[in-house]
């Protein structure tokens, strides 16, 4: 027996289909529009007072007028303050729970207590940086206290991304070098780590939009309200683009006025974290290339 | 002269016994086929050799396995050194993301060795042996990844005889490849054999009596049958080899 289509069913089953598709594409399209009125309206209202001053000069007349350089400075500082210490903690944490224990009791607990650090408020994460790093290890409110702070912050991304990218590494190419007599140190060298380093770069990229971006881990670390001159050692205070955005829109010395500087900040940042994403997935592309040959 | 043997083997994944009192021997120069269905223990019983096994957690092995009459399971044995002498070729190729020539080079790297002159040579030689050569001699510097299935499992083979090992343990080597590619092994295997111990893992039983001397047949971590390979398809003893052989089962 043939079974025959019973076509009211055809015709709801295309309708239900149809109205998923579109229910799906309203919602993504949603998303990108979402995206695209927060940038235009930043692009809007702060490409005005983007000029080559507003980007390399002091901030003056109380922060009405003038530019934002030591924000900008201050910021790539604890961009790369922040790398230093995350990145060669996490990667070779990472490393040694993929690597090393791979399985067993070790491996959950670090794991789980990983995860409980990415879910802990940034501000809790200020509030211990101020405590532990600018009181009782008496380094002050510093680029060294802040760096510190926003290190511990990403410090769970890192790990996690390193331990993704490692377990992406298919086990046969271990086995083929543990084989040959190399041991796990060699192994993970020259072999596992050239093939997993796109994707730990790729998930360093996320973590330093995070830090470029961070507000409450900097506040009573290393930010400071004004500070008309570039940092000059780690134990220095600067100032910060996202906190110097807060200090624009919220307690500047005229509100008004300081508004379209406000903007020009917020546009300021979110160029930087587009810059240092694109320059990243370059640097990511290129390892990638260069994986197959070596 | 015996070259391989072990005595009374068995195997335990935690609870689970995979190889129960293996006892066999192996000549020198001569090639073994493992035959059996899958799940019978011969892979893991060719992991021992190179101590593969050791990787794999809560494994707990009894026993003797000997390679040149001596225990490679002892206290104070160099792991390294002892798979460096016995030289494995995996089911899937798995050549690193290097090029060519660093490939064959590998095993030599990692043991320390950088004359230049004896690394070039020992690749060379070594991609002779594994019949890769005039294949790839004029892009060494290529990526591995840019050759054929087949040429890649010879490159393996090449990086494997490149650490001049005794024996070559292949744990399938051929069952990801097209016949012409596999034919191509075979003859390899063939010719490897007037130099080395070879012991191959297959599940082809064409390809176990093309290429192997004697032959054993695995069944459930059991080694039921061990003797010549002639024996085992023409004229085997015990039943339960005649059913797989002839296809019954398996």
């Amino acid at each position: 027996m043939v079974l025959q289509l019973k076509k009211e069913y055809t015709e709801r089953k295309r309708r239900s289909q149809n109205l998923a598709f579109w229910l799906f594409r309203l919602m993504s399209m949603l998303v990108v529009g979402i995206l695209f009125v927060i940038l235009g309206f930043i692009i809007i209202k702060g490409f005005s007072v983007i000029s080559w001053g507003f980007l390399t000069k002091m901030p003056t007349e109380g922060m009405t007028s003038g530019g934002i350089f030591p924000a900008i400075i201050g910021t790539l500082c604890l961009i790369v303050g922040s790398m230093i210490f995350s990145f060669p903690v996490g990667v070779l944490s990472g490393i040694y729970i993929n690597e090393y224990l791979r399985n067993g009791y070790t491996v959950r607990f670090i794991r789980m207590m990983t995860n409980n650090l990415a879910g802990i408020p940034s501000i809790v994460f200020g509030l211990f940086g101020m405590s532990l790093f600018v009181n009782t290890m008496g380094f002050g409110d510093s680029l060294l206290a802040g760096s510190l702070t926003l290190g511990l912050l990403t410090l769970p991304v890192v790990i996690r991304t390193t331990e993704e990218a490692l377990l992406a590494v298919d086990d046969s190419f271990r086995q083929g070098s543990y084989a040959l007599g190399a041991s796990k140190l060699y192994t993970v060298r020259k072999v596992v780590l050239p093939i997993a380093y796109p994707n730990i770069i790729t998930g360093l990229i996320l973590s330093i939009g995070r830090v470029s971006g961070e507000t409450a881990p900097i506040l009573f670390t290393v930010a400071a309200y004004f500070l008309p001159k570039l940092p000059t050692s780690i134990f220095d205070q600067a100032m910060a683009l996202p906190y110097h955005l807060y200090v624009l829109a919220t307690s500047g010395t005229d509100i008004t006025k300081s508004r379209p500087m406000a903007y020009g900040t917020a546009l300021v940042l979110v160029l930087l974290v587009l810059v240092l994403n694109l320059a990243a997935n370059a640097l990511r592309r290129y390892f990638s290339k260069r994986v197959k040959m070596n | 002269m015996t070259k391989i043997e072990t005595k009374d083997v068995n195997l335990f994944y935690g609870e689970y016994q995979a190889l129960k009192n293996i006892s066999l021997s192996m000549e020198e120069n001569s090639v073994t086929a493992l035959i059996g269905p899958s799940g019978c223990g011969k892979s893991t019983y060719l992991r021992l050799f190179n101590r593969m096994n050791d990787l794999i957690e809560h494994v707990k092995i009894t026993g003797e396995v000997l390679i040149d009459n001596e225990d490679i399971y002892r206290k104070g044995i160099n792991v390294d050194e002892l798979r460096i002498k016995a030289g494995m070729v995996f089911q899937k190729p798995n050549p690193f993301p290097k090029s060519i020539f660093e490939n064959v080079a590998y095993g030599l790297r990692v043991n320390g060795y950088n004359d230049k002159s004896m690394i070039e040579e020992t690749v060379v030689k070594s991609l002779k042996q594994a019949a890769l050569w005039d294949e790839v001699s004029d892009k060494l510097n290529k990526s591995a990844f840019e050759l054929s299935g087949g040429q890649q499992q010879r490159l393996c083979i090449a990086r494997a005889l490149a650490n001049s090992p005794s024996i070559v343990l292949m744990d399938e080597p051929a069952s990801a490849l097209d016949p012409l590619s596999t034919a191509k092994i075979e003859e390899l295997i063939h010719e490897l054999k007037k130099n080395y111990t070879i012991i191959i893992v297959t599940h082809n039983m064409q390809q176990a009596s093309r290429v192997s001397d004697r032959t054993a047949f695995f069944y459930l971590g059991e080694l039921i049958e061990y003797d010549l390979t002639v024996n085992i398809f023409t004229s085997p003893k015990k039943t339960q080899t005649e059913n797989y052989v002839t296809g019954r089962f398996g």
